[in-house]
């Protein structure tokens, strides 16, 4: 569990990519939308303009018709046709009819089905001499000898001209179109960065945290995200209380096994102050010692649990290593005393700080020092120093012991191994495997040699500095 | 010294009081926190022995009282629980020190004696004997004017032969109080220091006699059979 968590976790699609396709599909709709009414707009304009001067000009052709005795007489103005030449180089087509006689034009040039009334000319749009064109009734009274005739003016104009003038609306339209999709493509993916922003602010909060640092989440948050950080802090809430109860257990279950152990272990002491029998008092011995070695076990397997425990929530918090070996040092001072051990101390001056978990540390310290201790002979001297190493603090402890035996030494950091040499002390094989563990945890080593000033064992405990 | 055990299993407590009387301590004994602190209002004591899981409460509430009042008692704490953790709590918590269950007598003493000293410094507790005086706290004997370290062997062999002057102490016995379980010890390891304690005796008005076959006893010159 040391290595660096993978996310169980695969992404199903992502939630700004959603949000941007909708935007763009949206955008996308807007764009067509708009290049559609652009271009139809226009065209219709287009449209009504060249209606109108059609109309324009069939009427100026109609007010042009004059009666004069018994007839019609007509001169078409030249205006009346220059002014279609305006909207561009189309061709002009014109029909005059008196009472449905053609007298001047095109004769074959259609008239719209719907017939025009007075003042409301009918427009269509029919094919004449294999063009398109554009065709205007209008239709006048004019009263000739006492009689009233009808006269209808057809004007027509290809729309060749028109249909460019389309093309080139509809191109700029459809320009316009994909420009707003651009735009407004841009604008979403920016609306949708900025509306996802505090997840990820959230996100980043979350990840920076420490591993023991299970506080509840302090930060503003919109309002939909609020029951996604509420259920966060009541999750961490449950996992803070399941790692006190882990921590708590560890200590209880410890707290069980030992006490019956040291009620047995005291009472068997004092009994044997009153037994006098050298056999009996060697089988009183081993019992004391058959409890000593149950409850280090017991007590060392449990230190191991707490160690692994913390190491997998390894806290950092920046320590002076010196202060705790003291610290260490001065607790182990009476145990030594017993042997009349001497404990040497020296420490590089200017160290610096290690950072990690003192407690850990300080436990895997003990250890080493238990360790030479137990192993020294009386009125021997362990040399405990620390030594920067480049960018590491490194603890060496030298006692002049009976030193690691033979065989593999790296094996003793394994569980309940033990060295060849040492089946007369009481020991669980788990010491130097917590140390270890310590070590590994801070990024750092353990390392077992011999004493290279005679004999006797030489470990040395390498921290990174912090 | 007196010293009051807080100590709630009635069996591991009264073997404490047993062993700690033979080194000449008194220890009272207190089953739960109330009776603990009824004790420390009517009687002065030099050291609190403290268990951490009572019947009626946490010693480290206790021990966080005992630290704020103006009662500067040192404390070692006793507890079962993981060492790991609780230790570097405990220790800020203002305990003196801290040996967890179950223990050697031996470091039992040797850590009351650790604490007693760094709080009393010597010469408080000086026996005498004829014309030797013995420090335990300090680790001195003074013989004639010369004063002599004691390594802790041959103190606490001191300690054993001081508590009952002329009484006579069988080596099995010797090896008991000098010895922790964990060492395989010969019964004649006890020559060893014996040996040390008398060249630091001499020129003094005692002696350590060999009783053939019996062991050995701290007594007057002269007086011996």
């Amino acid at each position: 569990m040391n290595q660096p968590f993978k996310p169980a976790i695969s992404a199903t699609g992502s939630l700004r990519r959603r949000l941007i396709v909708q935007l763009l599909v949206i955008a996308a709709l807007l764009s067509v939308v708009l290049y559609v009414s652009v271009s139809t707009f226009a065209r219709q304009a287009a449209e009504t303009t060249q209606d109108n001067i059609l109309e324009a000009s069939a009427a100026a052709i109609s007010e042009a018709a004059r009666a004069e005795r018994d007839q019609v007489f007509l001169d078409i103005p030249y205006s009346a046709l220059s002014m279609l030449g305006a909207v561009s180089e189309e061709r002009v087509f014109y029909r005059v009819m008196v009472d449905g006689v053609t007298i001047t034009g095109y004769a074959d040039l259609p008239a719209p089905e719907v017939p025009p009334k007075l003042r409301r000319p009918s427009f269509e749009t029919t094919v004449f001499r294999g063009d398109e064109v554009r065709v205007v009734a209008t239709v006048r009274r004019i009263t000739v000898a006492d009689e009233t005739v009808r006269l209808t003016v057809l004007v027509a104009q290809t729309r060749a001209g028109l249909a460019a003038i389309s093309l080139r609306i509809s191109i700029a339209a459809a320009a316009v179109g994909i420009g707003f999709f651009l735009v407004s493509g841009t604008l979403s993916w920016f609306a949708a960065r900025n509306a996802l922003r505090p997840l990820d602010l959230l996100a980043q909060s979350v990840a920076r945290r420490g591993a023991h640092d299970l506080r509840p989440v302090r930060s503003d948050a919109p309002s939909e995200l609020v029951p996604l950080l509420v259920a966060l802090n009541s999750f961490m809430d449950r996992l803070r209380a399941s790692l006190m109860r882990t921590e708590e257990f560890i200590a209880e279950a410890a707290h069980r096994v030992r006490t019956p152990l040291a009620t047995v272990r005291a009472q068997a002491e004092i009994a044997l102050r009153s037994v006098k029998q050298p056999h009996n008092r060697q089988t009183m011995r081993e019992v004391i010692r058959a409890v000593d070695e149950s409850s280090r076990s017991a007590g060392q397997l449990l230190d191991h649990a707490m160690v692994t425990f913390r190491s997998d929530n390894l806290a950092r918090t920046e320590f002076d290593l010196e202060e705790l070996a003291r610290d260490t040092i001065r607790g182990i001072g009476p145990t030594a005393d017993l042997k009349d051990i001497a404990i040497r101390f020296s420490a590089e001056a200017g160290l610096g700080k290690v950072k990690g978990d003192a407690i850990l540390v300080q436990s895997a310290l003990r250890n080493l020092l238990d360790n030479a201790v137990k192993y020294s002979p009386e009125e021997s001297t362990i040399e405990v120093a620390i030594a920067r190493k480049g960018r590491t603090a490194r603890v060496s402890v030298r006692d002049q012991g009976r030193g690691f035996g033979d065989g593999d030494v790296e094996r003793l950091k394994g569980r309940f191994d033990r060295g060849t040499n040492v089946a007369d002390v009481v020991g669980s094989g788990l010491g130097l495997t917590i140390v270890d563990e310590v070590a590994r945890a801070h990024g750092g080593s353990l390392d077992l040699a011999s004493n290279e000033r005679g004999n006797g064992a030489c470990v040395f405990l390498t921290l990174p500095l912090a | 010294m007196r010293f009051l055990l807080i100590e709630d299993n009635a069996k591991l407590a009264a073997a404490v009081v047993d062993r700690l009387g033979l080194d000449g301590h008194v220890v009272d004994s207190a089953e739960d926190l109330a009776t603990g602190v009824h004790c420390l209002e009517h009687t002065t004591y030099d050291l609190i022995l403290l268990d951490i899981m009572l019947p009626d409460g946490d010693g480290r509430t206790f021990l966080e009282k005992h630290r704020t009042g103006e009662d500067t008692t040192p404390v070692i704490v006793l507890t079962a629980r993981s060492e790991v953790s609780d230790r570097v709590r405990v220790l800020d918590l203002g305990a003196d020190d801290y040996i967890t269950k179950p223990f050697d007598f031996a470091e039992l003493e040797a850590r009351c004696r650790a604490v007693l000293r760094r709080r009393h410094g010597s010469a408080r507790n000086e026996l005498r004997f004829e014309d030797v005086v013995f420090d335990p706290l300090g680790g001195t004997v003074t013989v004639d004017g010369r004063t002599e370290e004691l390594r802790n062997r041959e103190l606490r062999l001191l300690e054993v032969f001081f508590s009952a002057p002329d009484r006579i102490f069988s080596k099995s016995q010797l090896v008991d109080r000098l010895f922790s379980y964990d060492e395989d010890v010969s019964e004649n390891a006890i020559e060893v220091y014996v040996g040390r304690v008398r060249k630091k005796l001499q020129g003094g008005r005692v002696r350590i006699e060999t009783i053939r076959g019996v062991g050995y006893r701290m007594s007057r010159l002269g007086t011996g059979p």
